[in-house]
């Protein structure tokens, strides 16, 4: 009997004798051995231990302040204002008072925050019109379907920013100041831009073309949203490349937080100014709150963020610590794993047949 | 009678214990229960007395006394009493039953086990048209269960563990997030990650992990045939492995939503900006899956050749690939309504506390899987790790002992050399003519004996009901 291949006769269907076809292709068979298993363990504990410990010095040289201002103090009074629909056009501004015993130094960070309110729910996040907030004039005068109800008002004239994303837009504003002494008060300067994402800023949100019109003229025949005070175009009276569409604090709000309790950016320290070139002394702050924004409806809470950063962020230990604890749970693994092996399979005295 | 005399303890009447089975317990069983014997004894039945034996009231008793025998010869019998005895076996038995055969005789038979095999030549096509396997030689049938069947257990275990672990844990995620969405269904994916996950990141290789792995090479397999039995005691699938594969998606989905919520729900980028947003927490979670499940696979892959590396890391870099170009400028100018993460990629990826979660979860989701395998080896090892550690110290198997000039059994001998009259029998019990030149072996490698036609002295096999025809 031949071995030759051929296209008939008794051996035309063999299959190929190839390594492919016949499963014997070259690989490479790895087992768990005591001496790959039991040093990669130990080295991984060395290592989420020193990630622990660095971390966590990181963390700690950070420093925060967190102040709930949803009833504190006078701003009790505007709380109760607030519960009232029909007040709503009325200003109201409170006070509040805290103090720093020690010096943030660097870069200081001012958030707003919200408690209990849900921007991730998924009606709410898909009530708003990217095409419209990218400045596509087919779509500001039309804005989607899924803007609804907030898409036209009662009169049936578009609204730009249409959606409930845009409509819910937090609206308090805050002036720190700084009480050095008794009598003398020193405003904090905030910058209030350069708070959003590259991308956000430049390609995801783009005015409509003004073509040498202002821009109250490129939206013309839109109306701004129901719970607006003021117009889209108005945003930012003073600067117009922070009025439209790219005002930063609309920005920084249409960047849905992924859980209900959140923080977002407010402003950050003017280090250019005297009194604040290494950042914010200690001593006595004030920070003026003009108070528009209604939690009760959802018993949410507001509050007032101020912290330092490093590389690794803000104040959160949660990571160093769970390094840490990773990091004795894998040494115990190891040696658990160790006295195993050294009593039952060294040597392979385990795997006799 | 002889069956008394066998197991001398028995009871008289058979135990037959009605049971249910199957998937939701919906099938009923009967099984006759396996008694020791004392000794090692054979059956040899013909035709006109299995005809009465396979009645009502006897069949019972048949199966009794056959399955306290080591073999079991039918001789003589017609195509329709060979299927009743397989029928006869699968119905008091919950034991898989195969069949081989060769000639259109052998068909009901074939048709009736649960797994048929049959032999084309000799005899025609019939057996191998009506038959789940078929191959040319009697020999081949020992390549076909402990090579290939053995191999095609395992991988479709492993297959289906990991398609259920990962697409519960995918799933499971949403659950934890259900809880801080409102309950409002919000998915925690890009859209795009949701579609691309089962069809582009994670299937092909799963695939190939189905089609390439082997835990050891076929000598191996072929030198020890006890390498056989986790298959037929079902160890590596059953509800209890199900039931435990969707534990440690629980435990997987549970680390990989907490560990990045509570790292990320309270801090921020390092110039401060924000990165506890929805699409940002969506990236990470969807890039800490994609690292877990791509290191579950390096752990659960025995053999990798070229195609399963290439398919693995390639399914790595394609995530890395269409995720940068699904949230790239040009796509999001094309269909803002579409792609509409953009920028998220470049924003959240480049901070050292995203890749820091990264890789805890990917340590707190694999580490326990290697060292319970480990410590399993150490403690309970099974006879699969035994023969891989053999494996990997001595390469391949050491050829069995030379043994005398092989007599071969030829294929020739097949059921009409007894169809005939008496004459044929003593002609063929002389062995006169099966001494017979050895042929080349088909592909010209020098296998060791073990392949060769050998009648191979097994070490224990457990029990497997299989009716040799002549």
């Amino acid at each position: 009997m031949g071995k030759a291949k051929d296209k008939s006769g008794p051996l035309a269907r063999r299959p190929d004798n190839s390594a492919f076809k016949q499963q014997r292709l070259p690989a490479w068979s790895p087992i768990l051995t005591a001496n790959t298993v039991l040093p990669f363990f130990y080295l991984l504990a060395l290592i989420c231990m020193l990630l622990g410990v660095w971390l966590l010095l990181t963390v700690q040289s950070t420093q925060e302040i967190k102040l709930d201002y949803t009833e504190l103090g006078n701003c009790d009074q505007c709380f109760q204002l607030r519960k009232n629909v029909s007040y709503a056009a009325q200003t109201c501004s409170c006070k509040v008072e805290f103090s720093i015993d020690r010096a943030f130094k660097g870069d200081v960070f001012f958030y707003y925050g919200l408690k209990n309110f849900h921007q991730n729910l998924r009606r709410y996040m898909d009530s708003r019109d990217d095409e419209q907030t990218l400045g596509r004039k087919t779509k500001l005068k039309n804005p989607s379907s899924y803007c609804e109800p907030f898409a036209k008002d009662v009169e049936g004239v578009p609204i730009a920013p249409c959606g409930a994303v845009a409509n819910s837009m937090f609206n308090d504003s805050f002036t720190l100041t700084y009480h050095p002494s008794r009598s003398r008060t020193i405003p904090v300067p905030l910058l209030r831009k350069g708070l959003t994402w590259y991308t956000d800023k430049n390609v995801k949100f783009r005015n409509p073309k003004t073509d040498n019109l202002t821009l109250a003229a490129a939206f013309e025949g839109t109306r701004q949203p129901l719970y607006w005070q003021k117009p889209v175009y108005d945003l930012d009276p003073h600067d117009p490349t922070n009025s439209g569409f790219i005002n930063e604090d609309l920005i920084i709000w249409m960047r849905e937080a992924a859980f209900p309790n959140f923080k977002k950016l407010y402003g950050i320290l003017n280090r250019a100014d005297a009194s604040f070139t290494k950042g914010l002394p200690k001593g006595n702050y004030t920070i003026d709150i003009s108070y528009n924004f209604p939690v009760q409806y959802f018993q949410g809470r507001k509050e007032v963020v101020l912290t330092t950063l490093t590389w690794f962020g803000g104040q959160n230990y949660f990571l160093p610590i769970a390094y840490l604890v990773t990091s004795s749970l894998i040494l115990l693994m190891a040696v658990v794993l160790t006295l195993a092996w050294w009593k039952f399979g060294k040597d392979g005295k385990n795997m006799k047949e | 009678n002889a069956r008394r005399k066998m197991c001398p303890e028995a009871a008289e009447k058979p135990t037959v214990i009605k049971a249910r089975a199957g998937l939701l317990w919906l099938q009923k069983t009967q099984t006759v229960q396996d008694e020791n014997v004392n000794g090692e004894y054979g059956l040899i039945i013909n035709g006109h007395s299995l005809a009465y034996a396979l009645q009502k009231d006897l069949k019972l008793e048949l199966l009794r006394t056959a399955c306290m025998c080591q073999t079991v010869i039918c001789c003589r019998v017609t195509p329709l009493q060979k299927a009743q005895v397989v029928e006869l076996v699968k119905k008091y038995k919950q034991t898989v039953t195969l069949a081989i055969g060769d000639g259109a005789n052998d068909v009901s038979m074939i048709r009736a086990a649960h797994i048929g095999v049959g032999i084309s030549g000799q005899e025609g096509m019939q057996a191998v048209l009506s038959s789940d396997f078929s191959f040319a030689q009697f020999r081949y049938l020992q390549r076909l269960l402990l090579v290939h069947g053995r191999w095609s257990y395992i991988r479709m275990c492993k297959f289906l563990r990991y398609f259920f672990y990962k697409n519960f844990t995918y799933t499971l995620i949403h659950f934890w997030y259900a809880f801080f969405s409102g309950f409002s269904a919000q998915s925690v994916y890009d859209d795009w990650f949701l579609t691309m996950y089962n069809m582009v990141y994670t299937a092909v290789p799963v695939l190939a992990l189905g089609l390439f792995d082997q835990d050891v090479n076929d000598r191996w397999s072929l030198q020890y045939p006890q390498l056989y039995s986790p298959g037929q005691l079902n160890k590596f699938f059953s509800k209890k492995v199900f039931v435990r594969c969707v534990m440690r998606s629980c435990y997987t989905s549970l680390v990989l939503f907490f560990i990045p919520w509570a790292a990320m729900h309270d801090t921020v980028r390092d110039d401060g900006k924000d990165i506890a947003n929805y699409q940002s927490f969506a990236l990470l979670l969807q890039t800490s899956l994609m690292i877990v499940m791509s290191a579950q696979m390096f752990f659960l892959t025995y053999y990798w050749t070229a195609i399963n590396q290439f398919f693995l890391w390639g399914s790595l870099a394609a995530y890395i690939a269409i995720t940068f170009t699904f949230l790239s400028n040009g796509l999001f100018f094309m269909f803002p309504t579409s792609f509409f993460f953009i920028g998220t990629a470049r924003n959240c990826l480049n901070q050292p506390n995203v890749w820091l979660t990264v890789f805890l979860t990917c340590l707190l989701c694999t580490l326990p899987v290697v060292a319970y395998r480990f410590l399993l080896i150490q403690l309970y090892p099974m006879i699969t790790d035994k023969v891989r550690y053999k494996a990997q110290k001595e390469g391949l198997p050491t050829p069995s002992p030379y043994r005398p000039p092989p007599r071969r059994i030829s294929t020739r001998r097949s059921s009409y050399a007894f169809s005939h009259s008496q004459g044929y029998g003593d002609l063929v019990t002389s062995r006169k003519f099966l001494r017979l030149k050895s042929r080349p072996s088909l592909f010209g490698q020098k296998d060791s004996p073990v392949v060769e036609n050998q009648p191979q002295v097994y070490r224990t096999i457990t029990e497997e009901v299989e009716d040799s025809q002549s």
